[in-house]
């Protein structure tokens, strides 16, 4: 056995027991946390299989973005867990059979890949290339268009995940810290200049 | 000699290489750990000079020791478990802080060949790790069981996870102008004959400056503190911590700091080389790494730019939490996606020359 098939396994093992531990576990925090040490095994699985840019682009958006705002919810919203867990005994055999009749698509889809096309050489590889460079090359010079259309799907969901969620309340007071940025002295205090009055004197 | 020793432990097969590594690791964890001492002494030391006061002068020759003495203050300080924390994660966020913070140091290289792991997804694996500290400070937050401490945390990750953003467009500049994400390679394009001129802080000045503030704000450092913010949430998110677990997330902060400062001369300013580049040429024994370039220059520049940092701590105010917001999502990202545009088209015309 191989220093990276021991690797391998340590790596898979950890992934699967964090993922049943996501879906076992009663506190919502300790799910989440499992959820990424169960992205973080997959990207070193994936380091094994020399994907390396594959393996980082996951921790780091994963890992690094989508996870934290994912805790920040659930230690904010404190929602309490215990009914939504109620029903986990009752409908676990429709979940088993969701999860058979999942596994036995993806052995099929698998199992015909392969079947049908034998696995090749690394391309990057046979192109002299780094995982990354080739990634690179072949994503923005023969696949340009597909990859300019995918962003900018993307770029229209954002847009519209805001206007759906955007709500104006009126009768509320903000600041605006642009206008406090930019404030000029003029704007705060108004100098001005007079005579000095005398007292008794009868102001003009 | 080192390589000597390298071959005799190679000798020994898988092992050897094992022990080879955690030699390697320890040469540049350890050094980062007493940098961290002595740069809480130095940042003591000139934040006292700009307040005109002596700073630390007690303990040792100058006061030197002073780093030494809270280090084991902190040590031997017992470490208090809030009630109603959660025990598990509780312990565990100031590891969660530290693993990042020097794991990252991995892929610094010091000078040519200096580097643990030159590995060719550099640049990523930063953002990666430095995207990761957030965690120890969001559990830590979290785990106490204290307002205060989730206050902090909740800001420290907005904070982190905003300026990240600014952050990952000033690195993508770079690496659009050099054509690779390895940090050697980075820093042997900014090679040249125009001496500084030819480094990435002229063609991408507002990146450069808009990296170094982001650093700043990823770090939690003044002016962007207010994750920490003592005269608002007394000390943000690790206000339940003490003893030896407050000394990691500390050990954790600096070590960030120190991180940035060296990313910052690497990816702008040229790293090991020498700001004479191309002027001199010259052979002389022991100086000529001054125009030559050597690791001493890696080692001066991130110098100057954790001074900065001091620097920084004592001249502005604390910004205002909506403030900070507003200048990364609105000032910083607008200006950097621009400037992605401008570095591209000055790396297809042709106007900025990569290597030597």
């Amino acid at each position: 056995m191989t220093f990276e098939l021991v690797c391998f396994y340590f790596f898979g093992a950890v992934a699967a027991i964090a993922a049943l531990a996501v879906i076992s576990v009663k506190n919502p925090v300790v799910a989440a946390l499992n959820l990424v040490l169960t992205f973080f095994s997959m990207a070193c699985v994936w380091l094994l299989a020399q994907a390396e840019f594959l393996a980082v682009a996951l921790v780091l958006v994963y890992v690094g973005a989508v996870m934290v705002l994912f805790l920040f919810v659930v230690m904010m919203l404190d929602v309490d867990f215990a009914p939504v867990r109620e029903g986990f005994v009752r409908f676990l055999p429709v979940g088993i059979v969701v999860a058979v009749v999942m596994l036995a698509e993806m052995l099929m889809m698998i199992g015909v890949r392969t079947l049908q096309v034998p696995v090749s050489a690394d391309p990057a590889a046979l192109a002299g290339m780094s995982n990354m460079g080739w990634l690179g090359r072949t994503l923005f010079r023969d696949f340009l268009l597909p990859f300019e259309v995918a962003a900018l799907i993307l770029t229209v969901g954002l847009i519209a995940a805001i206007p759906l969620t955007l709500r104006k309340r009126t009768g509320i007071k903000t600041q605006n810290p642009g206008r406090q940025v930019m404030v000029r002295r003029e704007d705060r205090i108004r100098l001005v200049k007079m005579d000095a009055v005398k007292k008794g004197e009868a102001t003009p | 000699m080192i390589d000597a020793m390298r071959d005799a432990l190679f000798g020994y097969g898988d092992t050897g290489i094992v022990v080879w590594t955690v030699l390697k690791i320890l040469a540049i964890a350890v050094p980062v750990i007493i940098a961290v001492a002595m740069f809480v002494y130095w940042e003591r030391k000139v934040i006292g000079w700009m307040h005109v006061r002596m700073g630390p002068n007690q303990i040792g020759p100058f006061g030197l020791l002073q780093a030494f003495a809270d280090v084991f203050k902190l040590l031997f300080k017992e470490v208090i478990l809030p009630a109603n924390s959660n025990k598990v994660l509780y312990y565990l966020a100031p590891m969660i802080a530290l693993v990042p913070a020097f794991a990252a140091w991995s892929v610094i290289p010091f000078d040519v060949g200096m580097v643990l792991a030159n590995v060719n997804v550099g640049l990523l694996l930063l953002l990666a790790m430095t995207s990761l500290g957030v965690y120890g400070i969001i559990l830590a937050g979290w785990a106490s069981n204290s307002r205060y401490a989730m206050l902090g945390a909740m800001r420290a990750a907005a904070q982190t996870v905003s300026y990240e953003i600014a952050m990952g467009f000033a690195l993508v500049s770079v690496m659009i102008m050099t054509g690779s994400l390895n940090l050697t390679d980075i820093v042997l394009a900014q090679q040249g004959s125009k001496g500084f001129l030819d480094w990435y802080w002229l063609p991408l000045l507002p990146m450069f400056v808009i990296y170094f503030i982001s650093g700043v704000a990823e770090t939690n450092r003044a002016p962007f503190d207010v994750a920490e913010g003592e005269s608002e949430i007394v000390a943000g998110f690790h206000v339940e911590y003490s003893g030896s677990a407050f000394a990691i997330f500390f050990l954790a902060e600096y070590a960030n700091m120190i991180l940035i400062a060296f990313l910052a001369s690497v990816l702008f300013m040229g790293g090991w080389l020498s700001p004479l580049q191309g002027w001199i040429s010259a052979d002389v024994p022991w100086i000529d790494w001054l125009w030559k370039g050597g690791w001493q220059w890696t080692f001066i520049k991130a110098f100057v730019f954790s001074f900065f940092y001091l620097w920084f701590r004592a001249s502005f105010p604390r910004y205002r939490y909506d403030q900070i917001m507003r200048l990364g999502w609105k000032v910083f990202i607008p200006i950097t996606i621009v400037w992605v545009v401008v570095a591209a088209c000055m790396k297809y015309y042709g106007i900025v020359t990569i290597g030597a």
